[in-house]
């Protein structure tokens, strides 16, 4: 087991708008793309961000060396309880994220 | 051939002088900027107002205009004030209007203008015009009339309109971050999943390239597709920075919605014609039976003060959350009992998980742990009260009643902070309607010096 953080070049978290967050696993080679996209369970992600299973959106994209996970973003942006405005932060729970 | 200038991601961004000089010096035929975007938060639709420096949009768009003049073509900007409300691009027109002053020029300027009448979006939400996307926010007239400001996203469409008046320089309220890249190429035949693609990769500038500070690209469009080239000395396109660039803050990499149709990408072909330039075929445009525009809102939600205390004591420090639950409990009834009710108190632990709340359960304290009282009320004057009645636990609360009284640290003095109105975004929408030109309106004004 290794922390994902640990093995890709860079995990990164936006906004997609004030109500999504999109994180983009970069995994540079296609040896650990391919090691990321089979052993990164959807369902660990999703419980990760405690985000809803029915508005997810992945994406594994062999060109690009990329996974990549959209949801609904945990608070929507800007709102009391929302406490990172550009959604940047996220990316650390799932770079912290055992594979 | 279509050659669109976008000098940065955003006006007040900044950008490399000399890459822009080169960009001037390929002949563009539209310059095209961003003016702004959701992304800083529901605050500046919420007033209407700009997140950059009035002397730095100044600043930069002095230059543009200057550059404009130079090359004797359209320049162009999109979502003015970083929000794009109505009094968003009155003050750009106003910096324009400051600016053709000093300068001496005489302009004709095109003004678009997104802002939409609560009443208006209220009628087609009645009429079944208003449609949800997930995840579908609450809506009411009631919602949609405690907005501060609401704008829709104009398309293609508007742009083109403001183009057609032969204005010299257009500012637009709220558009999609595409329409101000995608609108001439469409105009003049170029093929439209190119037009709308080569728009995307271009909207943020020089960030699809391997140098995203220089700023400056240049995006050739033709009957097939577009191709890309960094004005930037150092800075290069590959079809991996292009094609990575779909990523960004995007939740589909391979669809975009925009107004009468989408743009899918699945298909696109990325080659690299040397090394710092590359050309993108195989985008496909596909059009829509309806004209949707999406539309923003923000309302009030309240008033925040905010107080924020630093507590170094280590045996503090390992129980600061039981301090804190002990603060917020003592605080809050007392805060009801002398102000009355309708606050909220929450205290944040900064270098705990002030950052990502619940979800960060990980989370370990170092040395010190900042605490950030945040207070909202629905009156300015009951938010500053409850804070007030907040900051002496802050100060001086002991973790048990059988020892000295502590004092922590306050940074400031007041150490409570107005943060005034509080906004909320509330509308994830889209508006149908049966003419483009009936949610938006264009006017050309003549700045004479």
């Amino acid at each position: 087991m290794s922390r994902l953080g640990d093995i890709v070049p860079k995990v990164r978290s936006k906004n997609a708008g004030p109500f999504w967050l999109t994180i983009d696993i970069f995994c540079g080679t296609s040896e650990v793309f391919g090691r990321v996209s089979n052993g990164l369970q959807t369902e660990a992600v999703l419980r990760v961000l405690q985000a809803d299973a029915g508005l997810l959106k992945r994406f594994d994209i062999a060109s690009l060396n990329v996974v990549k996970f959209s949801v609904p973003r945990p608070q929507v942006q800007g709102t009391r309880a929302d406490r990172d405005m550009h959604g940047a932060s996220f990316a650390a729970l799932v770079a912290e994220m055992e594979i | 051939m279509v050659k669109v200038l976008i000098p940065s991601g955003a006006l007040g961004l900044g950008y490399d002088r000399a890459a822009l000089a080169a960009g001037i010096a390929e002949g563009p035929d539209i310059i095209a900027i961003d003016g702004g975007s959701t992304d800083s938060g529901p605050h500046y639709l919420g007033t209407g107002t700009s997140k950059y420096s009035r002397n730095s949009t100044k600043a930069e768009w002095r230059e543009l205009m200057a550059a404009r003049a130079e090359a004797g073509v359209p320049l162009l900007i999109g979502t003015a004030g970083t929000c794009g409300a109505d009094t968003a691009v009155d003050w750009l027109v106003d910096i324009t209007r400051e600016i053709a002053a000093e300068t001496g020029e005489t302009l004709k300027v095109a003004i678009l203008k997104s802002g939409q009448p609560a009443a208006r979006i209220a009628h087609a939400l009645g009429a079944g015009r208003v449609t949800p996307l997930p995840p579908v926010p609450e809506i009411s007239p009631e919602i949609l009339e405690s907005c501060t400001n609401i704008v829709a996203l104009a398309g293609a469409e508007h742009i083109q309109g403001a183009l057609e008046t032969g204005a010299d320089i257009v500012i637009a309220g709220r558009t999609t971050d595409t329409a101000i890249i995608s609108a001439l190429p469409l105009a003049r035949g170029c093929n439209p999943g190119g037009a709308w693609h080569g728009a995307k990769i271009g909207e943020c500038g020089a960030l699809s390239t391997t140098s995203p500070n220089s700023g400056t690209i240049l995006i050739e469009f033709d009957t097939e597709g577009f191709t890309i080239t960094p004005m930037g000395a150092e800075a290069r396109a590959t079809p991996h920075t292009v094609s990575a660039h779909m990523l960004y803050e995007n939740s589909d990499p391979y669809i975009l919605f925009e107004p009468g149709g989408h743009l899918d990408v699945t298909d696109a072909v990325y080659t690299a014609l040397d090394d710092r330039r590359v050309r993108v075929t195989g985008s496909r445009w596909v059009p829509s039976g309806r004209y949707t525009v999406k539309l923003e809102g923000a309302r009030k939600v309240g008033y925040q003060t905010v107080s924020l205390a630093l507590v170094r004591d280590r045996r503090y420090v390992e129980n600061i959350r039981q301090w804190c639950d002990d603060i917020l409990a003592k605080a809050s009834a007392k805060a009801r009992e002398r102000a009355g009710d309708g606050f909220e108190i929450e205290l944040r632990l900064i270098g705990v998980d002030a950052t990502l709340g619940a979800l960060d359960t990980a989370a370990q304290s170092g040395t010190e742990v900042g605490v950030l009282g945040i207070v909202t009320a629905q009156t300015e004057a009951m938010a500053r009260e409850v804070a007030k009645i907040l900051n002496p636990y802050l100060l001086h609360h002991p973790l048990t009643e059988q020892e000295e009284m502590p004092t922590f640290a306050f940074p400031f003095s007041p150490p409570e902070m107005n943060r005034g109105v509080v906004y909320e975004f509330c509308l994830n929408h889209v508006l149908e309607i049966d003419d483009p030109w009936d949610a938006f309106t264009l006017e050309t004004v003549e700045i004479r010096a």
